[in-house]
């Protein structure tokens, strides 16, 4: 059996694991080297998830909270394409998000910020890219938030996400950032990203096209995953 | 194009990940021997981490990956996917329970030793650990083409999961070691 494999990760772009900004980094990151390994069966494969797995008003974070109320905050429009890095689309993939409300608290019980809580939002939302790779979702933007790294030290305001492409080794978690906020220069798990412009990659851009008048502003934030090499290897033979 | 980056799964990933139970894998109809692997996450202090996700990927009991590339005339278990994730609770310690994957094609016509294929996510990982649990009471391991070009005994022996026989079903314990000593090995793939 011939096995197609997919490019390695670019360190260029990924952070190290140990980040001195980041201090919760200093006694979790691996510090023996990697074991490289060539990629098996076992590798360029992994979970394909059916459509069954995103309900209905799973996309909708303003409302997905059974209260059939509406979340609180300035309502915004997420759009984005999941591409390889040949930049062929990655249909059908899942994308799970999580994030804070609009006042910067999550709803988790080790957030102890003093923000109120809303009752009609839970930050949580998921959704299956279709056949282009494009992804939609409703929220309202995260509020930034203080945490403990170092003295005065607030997160931008971000939303996390997660991704899985086609195979076990283009698996993701990423975090993305909105424009213009004052705070995201000061922000060490940015900052951990090696290049100035893989910073730049995390940053949305406000999406005026997509933005719907009276309604809600919009964002294109597009994620890119390991592509797959061209020459299939013989190596995974019976 | 240019890889997006990679950033920590932070401290509220459960938020998102883990509402749902996804650490069993197996139902009643699955193939093959039941069994239970559970384990710690553990800090280069060796204190526990709470806040750690662990997420699973393997073969079915045939050594049959439910997948398009995966192309051997072995059979699929339409009731298994092989894919499971858990986080950690407040004492570090995650758990799944499944069936214990058959062998799989390795490179030049070797055969690949039964093995789970694991990614470790925690808060102040900025980047995910890929690692791979392999099974104690199996003699394969000692000619598995990927544990064997761990040259180090001492570290190929941090893959490696004994079996505990449990009055319900066997249990295989698997602690991950993020830093410290005794490193868990961790792969570039």
């Amino acid at each position: 059996m011939k096995i197609q494999g997919y490019n390695p990760r670019d360190w260029k772009s990924h952070p190290p694991y140990r980040f001195e900004g980041y201090a919760s980094s200093m006694k979790r990151a691996p510090l023996k080297r990697l074991v490289k390994m060539k990629q098996t069966l076992s590798e360029i494969t992994g979970p394909l998830f059916g459509p069954e797995t995103v309900q209905p008003g799973d996309t909708d974070l303003t409302r997905n909270a059974g209260t059939d109320g509406e979340a609180m905050g300035e309502r915004v429009i997420i759009v984005g394409r999941v591409l390889d890095e040949d930049e062929r689309p990655v249909p059908n993939t899942l994308i799970e998000i999580w994030q804070a409300n609009a006042a910067g608290r999550y709803q988790h019980e080790v957030d102890q910020h003093r923000a109120p809580l809303d009752p009609n939002f839970i930050g949580a939302g998921r959704c299956m890219t279709n056949e282009q790779g494009e992804y939609r979702f409703l929220t309202v933007k995260p509020g930034p938030y203080p945490w403990l790294n170092h003295p005065n030290a607030w997160r931008p305001s971000h939303i996390h996400l997660s991704l899985f492409g086609p195979s076990f080794v283009t698996r993701l978690v990423t975090q993305f950032f909105f424009p213009g906020d004052p705070l995201i220069p000061m922000d060490p798990i940015l900052n951990s990203v090696p290049t100035k412009s893989g910073r730049q990659r995390l940053i949305a851009s406000y999406a005026h096209d997509v933005s719907e008048a009276e309604w809600a502003l919009g964002y294109r934030f597009d994620v890119v995953l390991r592509g797959r090499q061209q020459t299939p290897f013989e190596g995974n033979g019976r | 194009m240019k890889q997006t980056p990679s950033q920590t799964v932070g401290p509220f990933y459960s938020l998102g990940l883990t509402q749902k139970t996804t650490n069993l894998l197996a139902s009643d109809t699955t193939q093959g021997e039941k069994i239970r692997f559970e384990g710690c996450v553990f800090d280069g202090d060796g204190k526990p981490v709470p806040d750690a996700m662990v997420e699973i990927w393997q073969a079915n009991a045939y050594g049959r990956y439910n997948h398009p590339d995966d192309k051997q005339e072995r059979p699929l278990d339409p009731s298994f996917l092989g894919w499971g994730r858990s986080g950690t609770d407040k004492t570090g310690v995650f758990s799944f329970e499944t069936v214990k994957p058959g062998s799989v094609p390795g490179p030049d016509a070797s055969v690949q030793a039964p093995h789970i294929n694991v990614t470790v996510f925690a808060r102040g990982m900025l980047v995910h650990a890929y690692t791979r649990i392999y099974f104690g009471d199996e003699p394969g391991n000692e000619t598995d083409p990927v544990l064997s070009s761990i040259k180090s005994k001492s570290r190929r022996r941090t893959l490696i999961a004994p079996r505990e026989e449990n009055n319900s079903k066997p249990v295989y314990r698997f602690d991950i070691r993020l830093q410290g000593e005794n490193e868990t090995v961790f792969f570039d793939m």
